[in-house]
């Protein structure tokens, strides 16, 4: 590649030609301070924190959309510059609700860091602020316009990561806040809860919706038998809330740590998941052997089903009928789990620890119910940051707990589940079973590795006993709408799709730890924390969910087998068309 | 063949002064006459003067009336397109000279003027698109597109020197050069015509009475950059001139001026209108492009800029409506003719909206290097009422303040960016004694918090707290400290800001404080205003000297605060007093008093 | 519109109808006594003729108007020739026919028509 020459500081430099000075800064080792940068999604230079001095340009420019030229001068640190981005900082304190002690974000907020960093905690400018709107519509998030600093990432993701786009700058100068089209709730439009707008904030304006007090006051009360499962890429996230290096598995302190917050059963999603691998596969041969509607599209991911209803409803025919994970364990737990232990349903609490804010949604839908109604499958969704709260709250020393065990039943898994994490592993995890199931041979090699890693779009062809299963792989939605654009037209002819909602499947969920855009625009978090599960999965002695010999247990006691009656009514689930606006 | 053409101004000055009853009168009276076969009358675009609205013109004489009733129609018509007898009590008083009837172009107004831009403004039906070419209109295009390569083309506009008219002033040929130069499949060329300061509407008024000008230098500029595709981006609350763009569109399509293959010469081109929502910003030429491409209309980083990645990331060519107005001149009388025209830097004429404490408010065109003087003191006509010239305002909220210490400035883009104004679209606001400077930079700063699209923060946040000490101090609340403040926050809002609107926000700010830093130290110091404008500064008083008693000024007081029995002298309670001003109006003997 | 000489042979035809709106003082002037007594005598088909004429003739510096009485009610219909730098000439007793010499010979070729001026005809 051609290289320009320039001078950063005085400092000679030689970068690849169409470099922005940002990039080129950080060739240097020169870290410039940026807000509304997010790379590749949101380059707009709107937030001026990055403001550097190029010799000849009229006043600062914003280093993050500004492109190296040939013999181009560069400061990066003028007495002129630190000063105009205290000045910066000082009117956004201005205009912002500086609760930062109590503030869910304190500590891990990218506004306190840049304040700490330039040393500004008093504003010289006072005045008028934005009145406060509070949008708690939804059932997984919380909109505080009061602590936005209109950086406008939430925007940039949920248009260009997601093509959900619902929502954007409503009015316009000192007036101007985010909001949906008309300051419509977010309840009411075509949001699919994936909260990768959470993720993307660098302040206290967007936060999952807290239900810690609802667990707290579950596990206090003696009525109740309270029971928690995480999900797979869980134990790949949890560790950098407390300081730990991403992609760090911490399965055994986070059971220890569950346990010691109370719960009277730590138990595994994976186990649901393996039951999904059963059903799902069921299902696929079945609609290839009868004849059914093809491809079919997996189900385990909330925030793709309110995708797929609101934009592409007339492919709601092709997604799988299956529960997803999380409600299957609910299901099982409140059905047979419960039976099995003797306790009424009623007084079971489940809870689960989810990377996604769909899961809150989705705890709400109907049909998610096996135990009747009233009696919801899953009581709470939390997602791993609340988790990671309530660790905290309970003081407990996470770093250095010890590794413990999921308790049985229901922490019995495969590697196969643990793979669900990341996007392909469930298509890995079914063609696994699918495979055996169809040829009734065991599988010689069971990585599927055209399925894995974190391009948006995968796809791969395998003969299967002599038949040839296509099958693509796509994570977050703008991905999603590019495949499922060549079904609908009758372009390409899968037999199975895996479409998880958030870009690199659930370890990079909307409900997971948050890192500062320094962190995700130069390391890839989606493969570092998959990592984690793909290691895991290949270490354990059982990786086949049809393995699993819990699984063969409930199935013997009480489904039968895969697809039968028993299993539709506890384990299915159907679907509704919604209006895209 | 009509012996006789009656021109009415059809601009949108006179046609708020109800220049459409005045046609249909004339028609119905001339019909009556049997003179239909004989007078034509013709609604053209705007004259100039249009404090003098509505206004006719009858042609051979060029006889001028200004401020017709429809009540004097008939007369008009009896006795002057019937007996030639101009009726000249009717006509404009300065073209009235010892009873002899004067041209108009003698006229004080006039004479100072040179119309390149407005040539058409006020002599041709701008619905007819004939009546353009009879004034050698698509000459230019024809002349283009027959005898010139597009290199020529763009060095011709070049040696012309013209700079463009909406604001910046920059070389409209060299940007021209940078779009020819971008390879791609698509370019595109725009104009801005979302004129957007207050007050300012010349090109409203080209659009409105010679839109032909500019769908000629649109495609001259398609030729030669190398684009087939326009856009005129207009300002919904333009509606006559929208209406007469897309009539003289349509005209230029069937006439082959517009299309494929025009004159011949294998250039096709295109042109096609976007309104705009009345976001002042849109006017920013980043951000006009995003709000042609559908999206929110906010500004976008520079570099790339639109001669490389414009419209829809395609090189685009983006000038404003006046700029547009001098090209085909260019091309047919040639740049050294327009070179010839205006100052060392600065060549051609521009046209202003003159606006304010002033006699002839109105549009004019005027060289480049007239002084600020000739405008206000000849062609404006002088301040109303005896008061004294304070200082007049260029280039709207991005401009700034010339005191009357430099009314001799010769006007330029140099000139006035020197002294911490600048040129801007062209609005011009003359200013007298009774202005105050402080309320003139809040005036400008609320006008730019309102419109400031809220994408960066110094021009969201920062305009917003500058017009917070501004309000402070014009309240007597100020301390000698928000001076600095005011300082240090508006350098760092023209530094910072991610595009024009932010970065020249602050201008009137700094240019009053400049030259009128002791009325913003009246305000903070003695908690006066010296113009007697700030509100919270005044106080009404009665002169119980002066005071008869009459008592009307109790009765008008909209708050109670005046007491007083008839026939003694009334009182003002301060703390009730709302000054409003209604009791000053009422009295008749001058008893009150305002400080 | 195929080509620039189009063009140009419509604007010549357009400009034809266009010139009395020019402010330009150095136009010969051509006016027609148009008060009741001027119409009465037969003074409007005078000034359609005068009019028509120098359209044919796409004569631009030339500007055909009307005015009041000018006195000689008996003379009527009049007509006044205004040429720039010269003495007015002054017609009487117009007709049609006698306008439409009057622009050939008068204004086209520079020869007034000395046997309708008033001084012949009063004579």
């Amino acid at each position: 590649m051609e290289n320009v020459n320039i001078t950063i500081n005085g400092m000679p430099l030689s970068v690849p030609k169409g470099s922005t000075i940002l990039e080129a800064a950080r060739l240097g080792n020169i870290d410039i301070p940026t807000l509304c940068y997010l790379k590749d999604i949101n380059e707009i230079g709107a937030c001026r924190m990055c403001v550097v001095e190029v010799k000849g340009a009229r006043g600062l420019v914003a280093s993050c959309v500004y492109p190296v030229a040939e013999g181009m001068e560069i400061r990066t640190n003028t007495p002129q510059i630190m000063e105009a981005r205290r000045t910066n900082l000082e009117l956004l304190l201005s205009n912002h609700e500086r609760k930062c002690l109590s503030c869910v974000r304190s500590t891990n907020c990218e506004l306190q860091k840049l304040c700490r960093d330039l040393k500004v905690d008093e504003t010289r400018f006072s005045g008028e602020k934005t009145p406060s709107m509070i949008d708690d519509s939804a059932a997984h998030m919380i909109r505080d316009n009061s602590k936005c600093v209109l950086c406008r990432r939430c925007v940039a993701v949920c248009s260009k990561l997601q093509d959900v786009a619902v929502i954007g700058a409503n009015e316009r100068g000192f007036k101007t806040h985010i909001g949906c089209a008309f300051d419509e709730d977010l309840a009411n439009v075509a949001c699919i809860s994936c909260g990768q707008c959470i993720v993307a904030c660098p302040t206290g304006a967007l936060q999952e919706k807290d239900q810690t007090k609802e667990v707290w006051d579950a596990l206090a009360d003696p009525d109740k038998k309270v029971i928690v499962q995480t999900a797979p890429s869980i134990r790949a996230t949890l560790g950098e809330s407390f300081g730990m290096p991403i992609g760090t598995n911490v399965e055994g302190k986070m059971v220890a740590a569950l346990r010691r917050l109370g719960f009277d059963g730590v138990y595994d999603t994976d186990l649901a998941a393996d039951l999904t691998i059963m059903e799902e596969a069921n299902e696929l041969v079945d609609r290839i052997k009868e004849g059914g509607t093809l491809p079919m599209i997996t189900s385990c991911s909330p925030g793709w089903i309110k995708y797929c209803e609101h934009i592409f409803p007339d492919l709601i025919p092709n997604l799988s009928t299956c529960k997803s994970p999380q409600q299957m364990f609910g299901a099982i737990a409140k059905t047979w789990y419960a039976k099995k232990m003797g306790i009424d349903p009623k007084n079971l609490f489940v809870v689960s620890v989810m990377p996604c804010t769909a899961k809150k949604f989705e705890v709400g839908r109907d049909g998610q119910s096996a135990a009747g109604e009233g009696c919801p499958d899953v009581d709470v969704a939390l997602t791993t940051r609340e988790i990671a709260r309530m660790i905290e709250t309970a003081g407990l020393d996470f770093v250095n707990l010890p590794d413990e065990e999921f308790d049985a039943p229901l922490g019995a898994s495969t590697g196969a589940a643990v793979i669900f994490g990341a996007t392909g592993g469930v298509m890995e995890a079914a063609l696994r079973t699918a495979v055996e199931t169809i040829t009734g041979e065991e599988l010689d090699r069971l990585e599927f590795t055209e399925v894995r890693g974190t391009k948006g779009i995968k796809e791969a062809s395998y003969n299967v006993g002599g038949l040839e299963v296509k099958v693509a792989v796509a994570s977050g939605m703008k991905n999603a709408k590019e495949l499922l654009t060549k079904v609908r037209n009758g372009e390409a002819d899968y037999q199975f799709i895996e479409i998880m909602g958030c870009p690199g499947g659930c370890v990079n969920g909307g409900g997971q730890p948050i890192q500062p855009a320094s962190v995700r625009n130069f390391v890839d978090l989606k493969s570092l924390r998959a990592k984690a599960l793909y290691d895991q999965d290949a270490n354990m002695p059982l990786r086949k969910s049809h393995d699993n010999p819990v699984l063969k247990e409930i199935y013997a006691d009480f489904l039968g087998k895969p697809g039968s009656h028993v299993a539709h009514e506890v384990l299915h689930t159907s679907y509704v068309k919604r209006t895209r606006y | 063949m009509y012996r006789s053409h009656v021109l009415v101004c059809g601009g949108t000055g006179c046609t708020s002064s109800g220049s459409g009853r005045i046609v249909e009168a004339l028609e119905k009276e001339i019909a009556a006459a049997g003179l239909s076969e004989e007078v034509k009358v013709v609604k053209t675009g705007c004259f100039g003067l249009c404090a003098l609205g509505p206004i006719m013109i009858v042609y051979p004489e060029g006889a001028f009336y200004s401020m017709v009733k429809e009540k004097d129609i008939p007369e008009i018509v009896s006795e002057h397109l019937l007996k030639g007898r101009i009726v000249k009590r009717l006509l404009y008083s300065e073209t009235v000279k010892e009873d002899e009837v004067q041209s108009l172009s003698q006229t004080q107004f006039y004479s100072k003027q040179l119309r390149v831009a407005l040539r058409n403004c006020g002599v041709i039906d701008p619905e007819n698109i004939n009546e353009y070419i009879a004034y050698d209109g698509y000459q230019a295009l024809g002349k283009v597109l027959t005898e010139m390569t597009p290199q020529q083309v763009i060095d011709t506009i070049k040696a012309s020197g013209l700079r463009g008219r909406g604001g910046a002033g920059f070389p409209t040929g060299t940007k021209w050069s940078f779009a020819a130069a971008s390879v791609a499949d698509q370019k595109y060329v725009c104009c801005n015509a979302d004129e957007g300061d207050p007050g300012a509407f010349m090109d409203r008024s080209v659009l409105e009475g010679d839109p032909h000008v500019v769908i000629e230098a649109m495609a001259i500029a398609g030729y030669a950059i190398g684009a087939t595709q326009g856009y005129v981006y207009i300002r919904a609350e333009y509606p006559i001139a929208v209406k007469r763009l897309s009539i003289a569109i349509e005209q230029a399509r069937e006439m082959g001026m517009l299309g494929k293959n025009i004159f011949g010469s294998g250039f096709d081109f295109n042109l096609e209108i976007r309104l705009g929502a009345g976001a002042f910003v849109c006017g920013e030429e980043t951000a006009l492009m995003t709000s042609i491409e559908g999206h929110r209309g906010e500004p976008r980083p520079r570099p790339p800029f639109p001669a490389v990645k414009g419209l829809f990331g395609k090189p685009t060519v983006l000038n404003n409506v006046e700029t547009y107005a001098n090209v085909p001149r260019i091309i047919l009388k040639g740049a050294d003719w327009f070179a010839s025209m205006g100052t060392e830097k600065s060549k051609g004429t521009k046209v202003f909206a003159l606006g304010g404490k002033i006699h002839n408010t109105g549009l004019v065109e005027i060289p480049m290097g007239t002084t600020l003087r000739e405008i206000v003191e000849e062609i404006g006509g002088g301040i109303p009422n005896g008061k004294k010239f304070k200082a007049a305002q260029t280039g709207g909220p991005s401009g700034g303040c010339i005191p009357a210490s430099l009314i001799d400035t010769p006007i330029d883009y140099d000139n006035l960016i020197a002294i911490g104004s600048m040129m801007g679209s062209g609005g011009l606001i003359v200013m007298d004694e009774d202005t105050c400077m402080v309320d003139i930079a809040k005036f400008f700063l609320e006008f730019t918090v309102d419109e400031s699209c809220g994408k960066c923060t110094p021009c969201r946040v920062g305009t917003k707290r500058l017009y917070e000490i501004l309000d402070k101090i014009s309240k007597g609340k100020g301390e000698m400290e928000d001076l600095d403040r005011l300082v240090e926050l508006a350098n760092y809002i023209k530094s910072n800001s991610l595009c024009g609107l932010g970065q020249t926000a602050p201008n009137p700010v700094l240019s009053t404080l400049r030259y009128f830093k002791d009325e913003y130290i009246a305000h903070i110091k003695d908690k006066t205003c010296p113009a007697g404008v700030c509100k919270e500064l005044l106080t009404y008083s009665i002169d119980p000297e002066k005071c008869k008693g009459c008592t009307l000024c109790a009765r008008v007081c909209p708050a109670d605060a005046i007491s007083g029995t008839v026939k003694n002298p009334h009182k003002i309670d301060r703390n009730k007093c709302l000054k409003c001003g209604a009791c000053m109006e009422k009295c008749r003997f001058g008893a009150i008093v305002k400080n | 519109m195929k080509s620039l000489e189009e063009l140009k042979a419509l604007r010549d035809k357009m400009a034809a109808n266009m010139g009395i709106r020019e402010d330009d003082s150095d136009n010969i002037r051509i006016v027609v006594g148009m008060a009741t007594c001027g119409i009465a005598a037969g003074a409007r088909p005078v000034l359609h003729a005068l009019t028509e004429e120098v359209a044919k003739r796409g004569l631009k510096n030339v500007t055909v108007a009307q005015t009041g009485c000018i006195g000689i009610c008996q003379y009527e219909p009049v007509v006044e020739v205004f040429c720039p730098g010269k003495e007015k000439i002054t017609y009487v007793k117009m007709t049609p026919e006698k306008a439409v010499r009057i622009v050939n010979d008068h204004i086209v070729n520079g020869n007034p028509v000395n046997e309708y001026t008033i001084g012949s005809t009063v004579k």
